[in-house]
């Protein structure tokens, strides 16, 4: 008899530790990502995806604790008129929440969906997550498809006056969170969607977005200061014809985060952007430890995809690049772009990264572009020849390094905020 | 009362053994406009950037005074505090940083340094909207970030700009007139002879005497093989024009 697979020991111990919730349409799903989680196992160092990040304090039953950080600085989006739905340690709270009353947009809770026989989420739930498993498995994703314990399925018919706002508070040192969100953009409507907080000590997150033809969706996202807590979240993202997802993602802190955007471009002229800012300090005994894994896939003519994403690390901390562009047989006119710079503030910090292309169609256009550097000298000389002290010249060229990536942020109100926050964690910095 | 004194200046470069200034002499009085003209790879480039702060030099002899500050004994930016202004040649691009922020930010960041209060940003937009349409810089170039897609032209008049703001005491132009058309150096040329005042001291390092006719220098300096070889008044600069510098370096040597 042969010795088990650790692969399927090391699943099956964490899968005795979780409970399946029962009930409702999307309990077929569910039973189908175990199946799936099952048959990939979950990750290893091995696995080609997760060489540069260890997946190991992701996958213990207890959760390493994080302290919730006290933030002076206010959370983010504050100053926008926008509907709140809040989650404190991945519990919807409805007493914090607004009231989920928004024209052109309605709103359930995972929780009753589970509880109907018949809903429109049933159409998304798993469904583009699965798609997205080929050819790279995402075994955190099928885990969360599974075992989700909350989330919102956010349907847009039509063009809501104000951004919808999740917002994920972190109450608990030992929180270990699973949500799950399903968006569908009908055809013409038009939708902002916001997260920010750090959502638990741990946190699982998968959203899963289906833009149907002409349907518009943009997305900013920041996952709070805490410096303990872990993330690894996934972003399932289906396009219709000339329909438009940008999305944003800024981090600051965090002792470990993996986010994955998983993007199919299925009618023609679809435009898909997705940028990320970090800036990552793991001094002091923190641990700083950024992830960005990206795959773009092109099926249908003349779709544009983006991917811009910057990382200013200091004192050991680690950024890591994955990103893909494949452009499938047919996808004509294709224009792919995809660009990962880190902007490295000492010698102990480092920057992993394997960018991808994949092409079978003959008449398009991708680049891509990968840099890791210093400080520029001339211009750091050329500022301080101008009287700017030595401190805050060298934050000013690291907001300059950053601005591309804040730059696709296309409201500018909001660009400005989150700019703001990266000033701020710069000049907290000595 | 002489406002810069350079004593036997010797400077090499920081990873190489090359000497690249070996003893260079200059003193300029308040108000006095000195130009410095040499053939390529004579030091006067590494002159300037020795005054303004620049990495990868190393001094290795001589002093360097600005009104009685050791300049070489200071981080750059409290020798621009103190009021020095070095005029890039190549004035360097930084994208995601407008004009108008980094202005204020330089001209804010000296007036701390010099203990005076910050200028408002009513009192700060007006003065530089005056100064900038002397230069005719547009409301557009300041809101660009700082020198992307400027052409050359528009770079030098933005250095320029920043020497208006920043109302140094020693203005030093290095190469200021490279790359400019005739028109552009001589609103170049205007903005810096606006900016005389007879206190405020200029040195213009050029290859060409054509700036000079619009500059009009007290005193030209000769500057070959890192040293000072021949100082006089205007006509100096006509008779390199005229002759090259072959015959002065004969001379000398």
């Amino acid at each position: 008899m042969s010795a088990p697979n650790p692969r399927t020991v090391a699943t099956e111990a964490l899968l005795d530790t979780l409970k399946m919730p029962e009930g409702g349409c999307i309990e077929v799903a569910r039973r189908a990502a175990l199946a799936r989680l099952r048959a990939m196992g979950l990750p290893q160092r091995r696995d080609e995806y997760w060489k540069f990040t260890k997946p190991d304090t992701l996958l213990t039953a207890e959760v390493p604790p994080a302290a919730p950080f006290d933030n002076e600085e206010g959370l983010l989006f504050d100053e926008f008129d926008r509907l709140k739905i809040v989650f404190v340690d991945g519990v919807f709270d409805p007493q914090a929440s607004d009231d989920l009353s928004l024209e052109g947009v309605s709103f359930d809770r995972l929780e009753d969906i589970c509880c109907t026989d018949i809903h429109w989420a049933k159409d998304i739930y798993g469904v583009l997550e699965t798609r997205g498993q080929t050819p790279v498995p995402r075994p955190f994703a099928a885990l969360n498809t599974a075992f989700a314990t909350d989330g919102i399925a956010i349907h847009v018919t039509g063009r809501p006056s104000k951004p919808i706002s999740l917002i994920y508070i972190h109450g608990s040192r030992a929180s270990d969170a699973i949500l799950h969100h399903v968006i569908r953009v009908e055809s013409g409507a038009e939708v902002t969607i916001l997260e920010n907080g750090p959502a638990a000590a741990r946190l699982n997150e998968c959203m899963e977005i289906d833009i149907a033809d002409g349907g518009t969706l943009h997305h900013v996202r920041a996952q709070g200061r805490d410096p303990e807590r872990r993330a690894v979240t996934a972003m399932f993202t289906r396009l219709g014809k000339q329909s438009v997802f940008k999305s944003f993602t800024v981090t600051v802190n965090g002792a470990l985060t993996r986010n994955e955007s998983v993007i199919e471009l299925i009618g023609d002229d679809g435009v898909a952007h997705v940028a990320g800012a970090c800036v990552g300090d793991a001094g002091g005994n923190r641990d700083f430890h950024h992830d960005d894994t990206v795959f773009v896939t092109h099926d249908a003519l003349n779709c544009e995809s983006r991917q811009v994403f910057k990382k200013v690390l200091r004192n050991g901390a680690t950024g890591v690049f994955q990103g893909k562009i494949l452009v499938k047989a047919g996808a004509q006119k294709t224009d792919g772009y995809q660009i990962s710079q880190a902007l490295l503030l000492d010698d102990d910090s480092q920057f992993l990264a394997k960018p991808e292309l994949e092409i079978y169609a003959d008449d398009v256009i991708c680049s891509h572009g990968s840099t890791t550097g210093a400080i520029d000298e001339t211009a750091l000389f050329y500022l301080r020849s101008r009287g700017v002290p030595q401190k805050e010249a060298t934050n000013l060229l690291t907001l300059s390094f950053l601005a591309e990536a804040v730059d696709e942020i296309e409201d500018k109100a909001l660009a400005e905020d989150i700019r703001s926050r990266l000033e701020n964690w710069l000049s907290r910095r000595g | 009362m002489k406002l810069l004194k350079i004593k036997d200046l010797r400077v090499k470069l920081e990873d190489e053994d090359k000497q690249i200034l070996k003893g260079v002499d200059l003193e300029i009085g308040a108000g006095e406009v000195h130009a410095i003209m040499g053939p390529n790879g004579s030091g006067k480039s590494t002159l300037s950037y020795v005054l303004a702060g620049r990495g990868g030099y190393e001094v290795t002899g001589g002093t360097a005074h600005m009104d009685g500050l050791d300049l070489l004994d200071v981080a750059p930016e409290d020798r621009a505090a103190a009021g020095l202004f070095l005029a890039f040649q190549y004035p360097v691009e930084i994208p995601g940083v407008g004009n108008m922020t980094f202005l204020r930010t330089a001209v804010n960041a000296q007036r701390k340094a010099r203990r005076q209060d910050e200028m408002s940003a009513a009192e700060f937009l007006k003065v530089v909207r005056a100064r900038a349409k002397e230069l005719k810089i547009d409301a557009d170039m300041l809101k660009r970030p700082v020198n992307v897609g400027f052409s050359g032209g528009e770079k030098k008049r933005n250095e320029i700009l920043q020497m208006a703001m920043l109302e140094p005491k020693m203005c030093i132009l290095d190469e200021t007139d490279s790359g400019l058309d005739v028109d552009a150096m001589k609103l170049v040329s205007e903005g810096v002879n606006a900016l005389r005042n007879g206190k405020r001291s200029f040195l213009v390092i050029t290859h060409y005497q054509r700036l000079l006719d619009h500059i009009k220098p007290d005193v030209v300096h000769i500057m070959a093989d890192g040293r000072i070889i021949k100082s006089g008044g205007p006509e100096l600069a006509l008779n390199v024009e005229q002759n090259g510098y072959a015959d002065l370096l004969a001379e000398v040597a």
